[in-house]
């Protein structure tokens, strides 16, 4: 596709998911329509690696994000047919294997000879446990408290490994842990030539990323309050784009006449989304400070973005350290009618001292009254919290073995005949292994990332 | 009436490990002017107290007329942890909206 001379000054980047399980629909959509030039997919949550490290240590050859074939297989014959370049994070625990998984999706709906880049190097596991003296950053331990226990340790690489791997030509760049706005940034970095000396683009470009990296929550996710700020066909919510400029200017796009909202109320939004002071935002690849942010509605499903200012890149990397926690189990019930709390309350007492009788073990049970208390907590003052008509019981156990956690799941379930009269809908959710993660700060240095563009089928 | 701060302004939280944010934005001047009066750490403490153990930091961003909170220890554990139905203090938001304030 021929690009005009204007958007050679302008790169256009295409959100195409903003998680692992996010919808394809849209990301297809803003191909077809958006003339992008690249196309980012942000798949990785903080324990999603530690989670796939244990799938690729159970199978090599997993181990990266589970909807990567079925996500290619739709993007692949637009990003061929336009042009454009995809960037994802998707390769999780195995940029290698995702590299390889992506040309083989690819061509299997006949798009062959992909160049795919594998970035790798983020997995810092093996260095960690030679510091068992780092200092855990919630735990406020040493590391060395959890290194019996340490599934996956990963560093947030930065923009420049997304850069070194687009010059290599690759159409599909395949990473591990890289910070999310990185994603983004570092395409900016590749396409105009910035250098880490110029604090002005690095700003533009992880500004841009931090707004687009939640795919619709700038498009009118995660926002709608019916009657107070309504969001029109929400159930059309459209991914983002950004025109990112060479001299740093930004502005924020959907495709013309899109579901959803772009404005200056879902920008500030998703500005503030997941930041602490906002002075100090630290990426791999500078500080960014959104103190002097401006939102400028240029029409409809069009935001120009001013203002973000960045420090210089911290000497440190962080590392997103996963470990074995035990087992969670939970269940659930419902009660309606007269007396339907009180039935509640004695059912939960009822389990509690049966899973006790059983042998169950844990470290701490949880009883939430779904309608009540389960999302804000119980302040115990009665007039924060009016009795509702119907309620559902849901109890959550921590357990250090699977069997307990299944065993308070099963005693939940049995409510129907071995409880208070008149239970609905019991349920046992089930054991689930837990990966917790907490992380670390590393010197920069530590960490050596390398790029390997696959361009040929294994032998 | 007694006035909220969702007549004000609205939310949105997030989570890092085992803190949450919940940044708060007025639809106004007028509404910032008196959000930033009356919704302080303290009555934002008060309102998480049983769910957080804090401390709770406000940080201001005049420009975007929003203040945004940051509770430490407010996850029970952190979003991976947590025995929590909303491990990720998605609701939270909803729950600073609920605050009230003086209406002078």
């Amino acid at each position: 596709m021929i690009k005009t001379a204007n958007r050679r000054n302008t790169v256009r980047i295409g959100v195409g998911a903003g998680m692992a399980d996010d919808r394809i629909a849209p990301g297809v959509q803003l191909l077809e329509s958006s003339e992008l030039d690249y196309l980012v997919c942000e798949c990785l949550a903080e324990r999603t690696i530690a989670r796939e490290t244990l799938n690729r240590r159970r199978s090599p050859q997993l181990g990266y994000t589970p909807m990567l074939e079925e996500r290619i297989r739709a993007f692949a014959p637009l990003l061929r047919e336009k042009g454009v370049r995809l960037v994802s994070n998707m390769g999780a625990a195995n940029p290698l294997g995702a590299a390889h998984a992506s040309r083989r999706a690819a061509a299997e709906v006949g798009v062959h000879g992909l160049r795919c880049a594998a970035v790798i190097g983020d997995d810092v596991t093996e260095l960690l446990r030679t510091h068992p003296d780092l200092r855990l950053l919630d735990a406020g331990e040493p590391l060395e408290s959890l290194l019996p226990r340490m599934a996956s340790a990963n560093a947030y690489l930065g923009a420049d490994v997304v850069r070194d791997a687009l010059a290599t030509g690759a159409d599909i760049v395949m990473t591990g842990r890289v910070a999310d706005p990185s994603l983004f940034l570092g395409v900016a970095m590749h396409h105009h030539g910035w250098s880490y000396n110029n604090l002005p683009l690095l700003a533009a470009g992880t500004m841009a990323g931090h707004l687009l990296e939640c795919s619709v929550q700038v498009t009118g996710g995660y926002f709608a309050d019916p009657g107070r700020k309504d969001v029109p066909r929400l159930a059309e919510l459209a991914y983002p784009f950004a025109d990112v400029g060479r001299d740093g200017s930004i502005t924020i796009g959907k495709p013309a006449g899109s579901g959803g909202r772009l404005d200056r109320m879902t920008c500030t939004e998703q500005a503030l989304y997941e930041i602490h002071d906002p002075r100090r935002y630290i990426t791999p690849d500078c500080v960014l400070d959104i103190t002097d942010l401006s939102f400028e509605e240029l029409g409809p499903d069009r935001v120009r973005v001013r203002g973000p200012r960045a420090a210089p890149r911290t000497d440190t990397l962080k590392v997103v350290v996963g470990y074995s926690d035990g087992w969670i189990g939970s269940g659930e019930v419902a009660y309606a009618g007269i007396n339907a709390i009180e039935r509640a309350r004695l059912a939960a007492d009822i389990v509690k001292e049966r899973f006790h009788l059983d042998g169950g073990q844990a470290g701490e049970i949880q009883v939430d009254l779904i309608g009540m208390t389960a999302l804000h907590g119980d302040t115990g003052r009665t007039q924060d919290r009016p009795e509702p008509y119907e309620i559902r019981l849901r109890i959550a156990a921590r357990c250090p073995d699977k069997r307990s956690a299944d065993l308070i799941g099963d005693h939940v379930r049995q409510l129907n005949m071995q409880g208070p009269y008149a239970a609905g809908g019991p349920v046992n959710l089930g054991p689930r292994e837990v990966i917790a993660v907490d992380a670390v700060l590393i010197p920069r240095s530590w960490v050596k990332p390398e790029i390997v563009l696959i361009d040929k089928d294994p032998q | 009436m007694t006035l909220r701060v969702h007549d004000l302004a609205h939310a949105r939280s997030g989570d890092k490990g085992n803190t949450s944010n919940v940044a708060v934005m007025a639809y106004d001047e007028a509404a910032w002017a008196h959000i930033h009066k009356h919704l302080t750490t303290e009555r934002v403490m008060a309102a998480f107290a049983h769910l957080a153990e804090g401390p709770v930091t406000r940080y201001e961003v005049p420009k975007l007329r929003a203040l945004n909170f940051v509770i430490e220890k407010a996850l029970a554990g952190g979003v991976t942890r947590s025995l929590r139905l909303d491990p990720h203090g998605k609701t939270f938001s909803a729950l600073m909206l609920c605050i009230e304030l003086p209406d002078d």
